[in-house]
């Protein structure tokens, strides 16, 4: 019984740093964050302000602007992107198909390019000038070139392009290894019943992958919500504030405006509260259909 | 019919191909050329790789930038290998109940969205400076400390530990080595796939990581890889030819490690649903 308690004392020690560190570089930012944000002031000088930051949020159009676009960002980039990525697995897994470590390595390939250099990229390639305009005006459909990047809707839909491009393949590859646990003889035993390749993918693929789409949309909201590199890297929010995101706006706040920690930890909660309520919300609708 | 959707679904993967390569092969052969043949959307390669990288260490510090990145992942990833793999450890061989709650109040840290603790973290390395500035703001040591463990790879390698098997440690201890002993001796030897696959999603975050290092790092002489690059993109007169060059070195080190290692890049990427 010593020696259990002694080992068990051990395990401690093993775990010791890492609980440390995580407490000093998550849990206490998340409590001072909160205390922050009922203080405002310049930089260092800060004092209580009760809860203004907090009706702040109510009435700024920054916020509203960083809010609706986020949420358009999520709405659409997700499930399409979910989407792809389950229809290219569904493909990919058929082993009569040729070439699929090819197609595979090919459409996951995206997923090692860093966030910054592949939004610059896509940048170029969408700018007045860039390849894109050459190609549509090339192929006719346009007489001329689409201002992408200063257009607050195609803005916006260069940045849901550029994250469809990076994320697809990377999510692609959850659900090909997922795919390849389904037993095979369930999809032998449903085409003799009739069932035809929609079908089956409706009624056994989608319920078998079903945690796995829950984690990947998880993360990818959880991923969108704190969207930055993109947006700073392709459009700097612009034109104005027309495609800014609520970390740029966190970052903006802090260290580009007249710094106001206080209010900047304010807006912070917010992603807090929605990436808390999305993922319950997630987690509620796909326990339901169990 | 069977004939049509075999096309069609070859097809299909063609376009996505290209859609998905395209890019990294403008940016090879962009990088060959002059910016003006580059606007101009010059498809071939060039002969003005050379010029173009030399513009690149001459007008830009590449070098420096380079250096500061390669120091915070190597760092970064040595750190979280070691400290995670550690708890990992603890966590699965010294179960108890205390440290299974403990465990999953780490996890929720995987939660916390970045961009709201960004500014306590700075405000903490804001004091840390005030009395001891070689880790403080703008140091290459503020820039990696944040990282050197996550509840990701916490949870990575418990997953991992559970199949170690435990006859391993009961001939350890039977040997009469420590219990730290046997971690290092008989565990760190026998996990090094884990390792590998950690080692290489830990080294790509740092490498990419973009917010943190701009809030921390101010001064140009502790600029990193992304910080760089987004200043480059950020002029009004890109020099395209330049940049991509910078942009392909930058995606160089991540795109070796996919190709050589592909097996444990996904061991990596996969490692937080398996189990």
């Amino acid at each position: 019984m010593k020696q259990l308690t002694n080992k068990n004392n051990i395990g401690w020690l093993f775990v010791l740093i890492s609980v440390v560190a995580i407490t000093l570089f998550y849990f206490y930012p998340m409590f001072d964050a909160f205390l922050l944000s009922f203080q405002s002031g310049m930089g260092a000088n800060l004092e209580y302000v009760g809860l203004n930051n907090w009706s702040r949020l109510l009435n700024d159009p920054t916020l509203r602007q960083a809010l609706i676009n986020t949420m358009t960002y999520l709405i659409i980039q997700v499930p399409l992107m979910i989407v792809l990525a389950l229809f290219f697995s569904v493909i990919l897994n058929d082993p009569d198909l040729k070439f699929r470590g090819f197609f595979r390595t090919a459409i996951f390939l995206p997923a090692v390019t860093s966030l910054v250099a592949y939004s610059v990229i896509f940048k170029y390639m969408f700018s007045i000038d860039g390849i894109v305009n050459q190609l549509l005006l090339n192929l006719n459909f346009i007489s001329e070139p689409i201002a992408f990047i200063s257009d607050p809707f195609w803005a916006k839909v260069v940045i849901i392009l550029a994250i469809t491009w990076r994320w697809t393949g990377y999510n692609m590859i959850f659900y090909l290894s997922a795919l390849q646990n389904i037993d095979r003889s369930i999809y032998e035993a449903a085409r003799i019943d009739g069932a035809n390749s929609f079908q089956q993918f409706i009624q056994i693929t989608i319920p078998m992958l079903k945690p796995i789409i829950l984690f990947t949309t998880i993360t990818s909201t959880i991923g969108t919500l704190q969207l930055f590199d993109e947006v700073v890297n392709i459009t700097s929010g612009g034109p104005g504030i027309q495609t800014i995101s609520i970390s740029q706006y966190i970052y903006d706040l802090s260290f580009k405006y007249t710094p106001n920690f206080g209010y900047a930890a304010t807006v912070s909660y917010v992603i807090v509260i929605l990436v808390v309520i999305l993922s319950i919300i997630q987690f509620k609708v796909a326990g339901e259909k169990e | 019919m069977k004939k049509l959707k075999k096309t069609l679904i070859y097809l299909f993967l063609s376009i996505a191909t290209i859609i998905s390569i395209y890019p990294f092969f403008w940016m090879i052969v962009s990088m060959t050329n002059k910016s003006v043949d580059v606007t101009q959307g010059r498809q071939l390669p060039g002969t003005y790789l050379f010029e173009n990288l030399r513009k690149l260490f001459d007008q830009v510090d590449m070098v420096t930038a380079l250096t500061n990145s390669a120091i915070i992942a190597i760092l970064s990833t040595v750190f979280t290998l070691f400290i995670a793999s550690l708890a990992g450890y603890g966590f699965q061989m010294y179960r108890s109940k205390g440290k299974d709650i403990v465990f999953n109040i780490l996890l929720l840290s995987m939660m916390i969205p970045f961009a709201s603790i960004m500014i306590p973290l700075y405000r903490l390395f804001g004091r840390i400076s005030q009395t001891a500035p070689i880790i403080g703001i703008d140091t290459l040591a503020a820039a990696f400390l944040p990282t050197i463990t996550t509840a990701f790879f916490i949870f990575f390698f418990r997953q991992n530990t559970k199949m170690f098997p435990k006859d391993l440690i009961e001939a350890g201890r039977i040997d009469g080595l420590s219990e730290i002993g046997i971690f290092f001796r008989i565990f760190v030897p026998t996990m090094k796939t884990t390792y590998a696959a950690a080692a290489i999603i830990a080294f790509m975050n740092s490498w990419n990581n973009f917010l943190w290092p701009l809030v921390v790092l101010q001064s140009p002489s502790k600029q990193t890889i992304p910080l760089l690059i987004s200043n480059l993109g950020s002029s009004y007169s890109p020099d395209y030819g330049m940049i991509m060059s910078a942009i392909t070195i930058a995606t160089l080190p991540t795109a070796l490690v996919f190709f050589f290692m592909q097996k444990h890049f996904v061991a990596g990427m996969m490692g937080s649903v398996k189990g």
